[in-house]
């Protein structure tokens, strides 16, 4: 990879050296001399740890490492299914796991059909959720992480708005639905309302923590150093504040899941929450076993997504 | 005398919870271009709030303070310092750390590409080059601290001030930075002011030891004049006479006259 990137360096900059006056040769030859530095670095680590790696560890060894990883969670899933299963034979309007698979397939053989407005394919459902928690959270976003940094700027707007924030934060924010169907009149922004809401709380208050942690080490670098406010606040407020901003996403986003099922439950539509609802009034069980999975799956690959963004901004303890 | 810092009369208190605090006070001192001046006491005596007087990060209470002929009113990049606990940016690398300050302080009248050389002279000169692309959580304490020491010289400032530099790091650690200070300093011929609690770092590296009286209201007890040649060498020094006369008479200052009470 790195010689496919050095050598179409070569060729785009190639008929620019011929013409280039002396001060455009200088800086063509610190381009070419980056990557030809950074070949050897890439090349390196691939190939010095593959050599030793492979006698010391055996095929035993590696496959034990393998087993002791994966027969854990394996075994818990195993033991649920089977609990699962024996409830299931005896109950007689509880569905077992093979008759939850069975639907499951043919429930995803075709997640994206339409049959008029309350009935679509489940894919479709868990679209206009994410949706729905994309917008709300966008939003909330958009203005939480502004004001946390007001907040955390200046103490008068703290101790403004803190007692505010303090009375509201502890409501659920399905006690907002009404007030969002009021001004709305729809229930499709009604819901987005309520994740905008649930969201914007966590984003306002550690934004607010992470401007008022900035450690005062970096203050006063950027004193003695005289940067330029520009300069105060891309390099050393931003990167500082950044892994509490990420935090707030990550418990935004985990609460605005939480929420958009039932909010939904209440205003129908299209969307996941709707969706158990509605199956549970066809009676269909199963279909509701699998809502539970894929709701908690779509959770978990959301607040994987959000912590490796987080680990990509840690930068080690200190 | 060419004095390149002036300090006349300069007090300085704090307002507590307590009430007023007064930490300095009646402080003289005149340091010269080229001079290299420590500053000791027992811990609390305000020798770090006379080292943020200086660099500007702190305004006096009372007093005067002036550099370069012109007062003192806040922090400049001619007047660098070197934190104690390094002060590195965590999220840039250890030559865009360097390069920061060099960024600053010549982008106005240089090329990127002089930009770069100096901010490279800079690591080179504490033996960092290697480590130029490394975070700063990569490497060891004492390597942070030299490219903070690499940080400061690259900004070729007037005057360089330095808070207990090597005070958290190891013993043999320290010692080693110290040599490489001493090189760097013989090299740069610059004016230093460092704070420190310890006795031989005080005398190996400095021509005057400013010597602090306890707080509260602390001033400048004694002045002691190192009249070794330079540059030093840690070992030939161990046995010069005048050596030990000065680290005595540290000693005698700190631990008879100015012994701290219940400490």
């Amino acid at each position: 990879m790195s010689t496919a990137t050095l050598t179409s360096g070569l060729v785009t900059v190639g008929p620019d050296t011929q013409a280039a006056p002396d001060t455009r040769d200088e800086v063509i030859a610190a381009k070419q001399e980056a990557p030809m530095a950074a070949a050897p670095l890439t090349h390196a680590p691939a190939a010095e740890p593959a050599e030793p790696a492979e006698p010391s560890t055996s095929f035993g060894e590696r496959c034990g490492a393998f087993l002791r990883a994966v027969l854990p969670p394996l075994l818990g899933f195993a033991f649920i299914i089977g609990l699962w299963a024996l409830v299931a034979m005896k109950s007689s309007d509880f569905p077992g796991p093979a008759k939850t698979l069975d639907a499951a397939i043919t429930l995803f053989s075709d997640p994206f059909y339409q049959n008029g407005p309350n009935d679509q394919g489940i894919g479709w459902n868990i679209l206009s959720s994410l949706k729905r928690v994309a917008i709300g959270f966008g939003v909330a976003a958009l203005v939480g992480i502004p004001m946390g940094f007001i907040i955390g700027r200046f103490a008068f707007m703290n101790s403004m708005l803190e007692p505010i924030i303090s009375i509201l934060r502890p409501v659920s924010p399905l006690a907002w639905l009404p007030i969002g169907l009021m001004v709305f009149k729809a229930a499709d922004p009604a819901s987005t309302w309520t994740i905008f809401i649930c969201s914007i709380w966590p984003m306002i208050l550690n934004t607010a923590q992470g401007v008022q942690r900035v450690p005062q080490d970096y203050l006063n670098v950027a004193r003695v150093l005289n940067l330029s406010e520009f300069k105060i606040i891309t390099k050393i407020l931003f990167p500082s504040v950044l892994p509490y901003m990420l935090t707030g996403i990550r418990l935004s986003i985990g609460t605005a899941w939480l929420v958009i099922v039932a909010a939904e439950m209440l205003t129908g539509g299209v969307g996941i929450g709707f969706w158990v609802w509605d199956e549970w009034n066809n009676l269909k069980v199963e279909h509701i076993i699998i809502a539970i999975f894929v709701i908690g799956i779509v959770g978990l690959v959301l607040e994987q997504f959000l912590l490796l963004i987080a680990r990509r901004f840690s930068y080690g303890n200190n | 005398m060419n004095a390149i810092v002036k300090v006349e009369n300069v007090g300085m208190t704090f307002d507590t919870k307590k009430g007023r605090f007064v930490a300095l006070q009646n402080v003289n001192l005149q340091i010269r271009q080229g001079e290299v001046v420590s500053l000791i006491g027992h811990s609390g005596c305000g020798k770090s709030t006379l080292l943020n007087l200086i660099a500007g990060l702190t305004l006096p209470s009372s007093g005067a303070m002036i550099c370069n002929g012109r007062e003192i009113a806040g922090p400049g990049p001619e007047r660098a310092v070197v934190f104690q606990n390094h002060s590195l940016l965590p999220w840039l690398t250890c030559f865009e750390n360097v390069h920061l300050a060099v960024e600053r302080v010549f982008g106005a009248k240089e090329g990127k590409d002089k930009l770069k050389a100096r901010t490279n002279a800079a690591l080179e000169m504490v033996h960092m080059s290697h480590a130029a692309q490394k975070m700063p959580h990569e490497i060891s304490g004492g390597m942070k601290q030299r490219i903070g020491i690499a940080r400061a010289f690259a900004m070729e400032p007037k005057i360089l001030l330095m808070d207990e530099p090597f005070g958290a790091l190891d013993a043999l650690t320290r010692a080693s930075l110290q040599d490489e200070l001493i090189g760097v300093m013989e090299k740069t011929g610059a004016t230093v002011v460092m704070v420190t609690h310890d006795v031989d770092e005080a005398v190996l590296l400095s021509d005057r030891v400013v010597m602090m009286t306890n707080g509260p209201a602390a001033t400048i007890g004694e002045i002691l004049e190192v009249k070794l040649a330079k540059p030093r060498d840690r070992l030939q020094l161990a046995h010069d006479p005048h050596f030990a006369e000065c680290r005595a008479a540290i000693l005698e200052f700190l631990y008879q006259k100015q012994m701290k009470k219940a400490a």
